[in-house]
């Protein structure tokens, strides 16, 4: 993959960010969202996925975009909405159904070279195969057998692994936001019960989506596609991972998030996805698919479905418009042949607007974190330039319509959510500043009462 | 092992034990019959070697973006499996329809609409250097906003006849998978009583 490098790095900020993060004290961020921002920075990104798949990478031409991967319903909507918007997902990460990526003319070796979204959980190769000779395979006859040695490689790209753990990602911020002590059991409890719920959601979602997928160039290499498994499988899977998923929330967790993960993995397959080829409603439903994550996130925390759990449900509800309208704005031709109701190509204008909207609405947000005693006051001050930064950008988009407006808001949108939840982390109300102030605060009531008394 | 034979992709019959008996016995007949039964091969321009008793799955198809299965026909077919696959042919035979028909008329739809907005700029279809002329994407909006809603309806029938069909075939699998995996128990219980 010789394509151009014009990569800037932001190492030092990346730096910054883990010194800053080891200087907070016990609790550990999951690294996870320094790496994201370096890799959501970067515009030609490389990096390895999980070990036990095989190497895999992930280029990103400067030209063209790639997918966006849709956030599993069932666990929390990554917030690489566009990544992930390809299939909304419960998780989350808003998986972003996967676009095609723009492309002007293909041939057949530049087809090798498609762009992905580097957050795209849509396809992943199981190696880089030099120049066309994927194509080459493409074009023979395969025999339907299924090979147990490639069966780990085609269930992780079922499952959108990639997708999956940037909402496990986002459902671990609503459990670190939470205002209790870390619970390190339940914590890992619940990102495995979120990662399997969203597994499944993921599964059954390709598995509804299959000949829409085979003509859409971002989703044409999924298994069920190609017939590397059979449907049957694929469903065994999907319900191998989500009852034990659930039955670990319900069971291991809390009933509470239990139940939102059961309502996320149906809100994501049988809502999310029949309403994409119905109504342009389904955006709205899939930024809540992307939302719950983290509430769940919060409810495995603390047992209780509050104000800051929902806080944290508005942000990432808010954040999937700009990510995916600025995405779906270059893949209207596959939509308007696939049969997909996308406001991008039915109301352009909305499109935009509600993009333009929800990214003001995101320095709002930021304003109600510090008055529900979530964050400091520091967080809306620090999150200011960024919030405003990409709110300008939705204004340029909003005015402009044009396909290089849509990719910067896009782009700004990968490394903005990571940011942001970073930074709202660090900005953390400490739970025992609260509870001293708790303890002060009973202390004088005592004494008032003494005074009282006669 | 077995079980994972019965869950395998496609929904060919695969090596069973039991059936390995008697195709070594009459496996002239079987092989004459695997070589007259690949009908849609024909077709499609590709014959799978004799000794597969699997599907094949070949590169999409130019106009529907669709994989062609050629089906395998075991000799032994059940009534359960040869519904199985006759549910899974007609599925294939009515998507390449339709998407076939789908993608042209997109692509017919899209030159016209090229055509016609160029003829109204004053533009040829070929400028100067002989580069066939695009519009835009802003341009091209106005066409895939006319082209959804002129399809809508035949979408909204399409979603339904596919969710059946995949519900079906997905729910004659499991039947399949479940009578071979009984099949083999039943078998493997009389092998291990002897």
């Amino acid at each position: 993959m010789s394509a151009a490098r014009s990569c800037r790095p932001p190492r030092a900020l990346t730096g910054l960010f883990v010194w800053h993060l080891r200087n907070t004290g016990a609790r550990q961020i999951p690294c996870r969202f320094v790496h994201f921002y370096h890799v959501a920075s970067n515009r030609l990104i490389t990096f390895q996925y999980f070990n036990f798949l095989k190497r895999m990478y992930v280029t990103q031409c400067n030209k063209d975009l790639s997918q966006r991967a849709k956030p599993k319903s069932d666990s929390i909507v990554s917030p690489f909405h566009e990544l992930q918007q390809l299939d909304q997902e419960k998780k989350v990460v808003h998986k972003i159904s996967s676009v095609s990526p723009i492309h002007q003319s293909w041939s057949e070796m530049s087809s090798r070279n498609e762009l992905r979204e580097m957050k795209s959980a849509a396809e992943t190769e199981d190696s880089v195969i030099p120049g066309g000779a994927e194509s080459k395979e493409d074009r023979q006859w395969k025999e339907m057998k299924l090979q147990l040695d490639d069966l780990p490689g085609i269930l992780a790209r079922l499952s959108k692994i990639r997708l999956t753990a940037l909402v496990v990602s986002t459902a671990s911020a609503g459990f670190a936001m939470a205002p209790v002590p870390f619970e390190l059991t339940c914590f890992m409890l619940a990102s495995l019960g979120t990662g399997l719920a969203s597994c499944a959601a993921n599964s059954i979602n390709q598995f509804f989506e299959v000949p829409f997928d085979s003509n859409m160039n971002r989703t044409k290499n999924r298994p069920l596609v190609r017939g590397q498994i059979s449907p049957l499988l694929a469903v065994c899977f999907a319900a191998s991972c989500g009852i034990p998923g659930i039955a670990l929330l319900t069971l291991g967790v809390n009933p509470l998030t239990g139940a939102l993960g059961a309502f996320n993995i149906f809100l994501y397959t049988c809502c999310y996805t029949p309403l994409k080829r119905m109504s342009i409603a389904n955006t709205w439903v899939g930024a809540v698919v992307g939302a719950i994550p983290p509430v769940m996130g919060w409810t495995a925390a603390t047992g209780s479905l509050d104000a800051g759990a929902l806080l944290l449900g508005g942000i990432l509800y808010s954040w999937q418009f700009p990510h995916f309208n600025a995405l779906s704005w270059g893949l209207r031709e596959d939509y308007s042949r696939g049969g997909y109701c996308m406001m991008s190509v039915t109301h352009p204008g909305l499109c935009r607007r509600v993009a333009l909207r929800h990214c003001l609405a995101l320095i709002g947000l930021s304003v109600v974190a510090p008055v529900l005693s979530i964050t400091t006051w520091t967080f809306p001050v620090i999150s200011l330039p960024i919030n405003l930064y990409i709110s300008y950008l939705g204004f340029r988009f909003y005015r402009d319509a044009d396909r290089s407006s849509s990719r910067k808001l896009f782009f700004c949108s990968l490394w903005h959510l990571p940011m942001l939840l970073l930074v709202m982390f660090t900005c953390k109300k400490s739970v025992l500043e609260k509870e001293d102030k708790g303890k002060l605060h009973g202390r004088s009531n005592e004494m008032a009462v003494e005074i009282r008394l006669p | 092992m077995a079980a994972a034979r019965v869950l395998r992709a496609g929904g060919c019959y695969r090596r069973h034990p039991l059936a390995s008996a008697s195709s070594s016995a009459s496996s002239g007949s079987g092989r004459a019959a695997e070589r007259g039964e690949r009908p849609d091969s024909v077709g499609l321009g590709f014959r799978p070697p004799a000794h597969s008793h699997s599907d094949w799955i070949g590169p999409p198809d130019k106009l529907s973006n669709l994989r062609p299965v050629i089906f395998y026909v075991p000799p032994e077919e059940s009534a359960l499996e040869r519904r199985l696959r006759e549910a899974r042919q007609e599925a294939q035979a009515s998507n390449q329809r339709f998407w076939a028909r789908h993608n042209r008329a997109f692509r017919q739809e899209k030159e016209e609409f090229i055509y016609s907005r160029l003829k109204a700029k004053g533009l040829e279809m070929r400028d100067e250097s002989g580069q066939k002329a695009t519009l835009n994407a802003e341009e091209m909006a106005d066409f895939y906003k006319d082209f959804l809603s002129k399809n809508f309806k035949k979408h909204l029938q399409y979603n339904r006849d596919w969710y059946k069909q995949n519900f079906r075939i997905t729910f004659l699998m499991g039947q399949v998978a479940l009578v071979r995996a009984l099949r083999w128990l039943r078998w493997r219980k009389k092998n291990v009583e002897q």
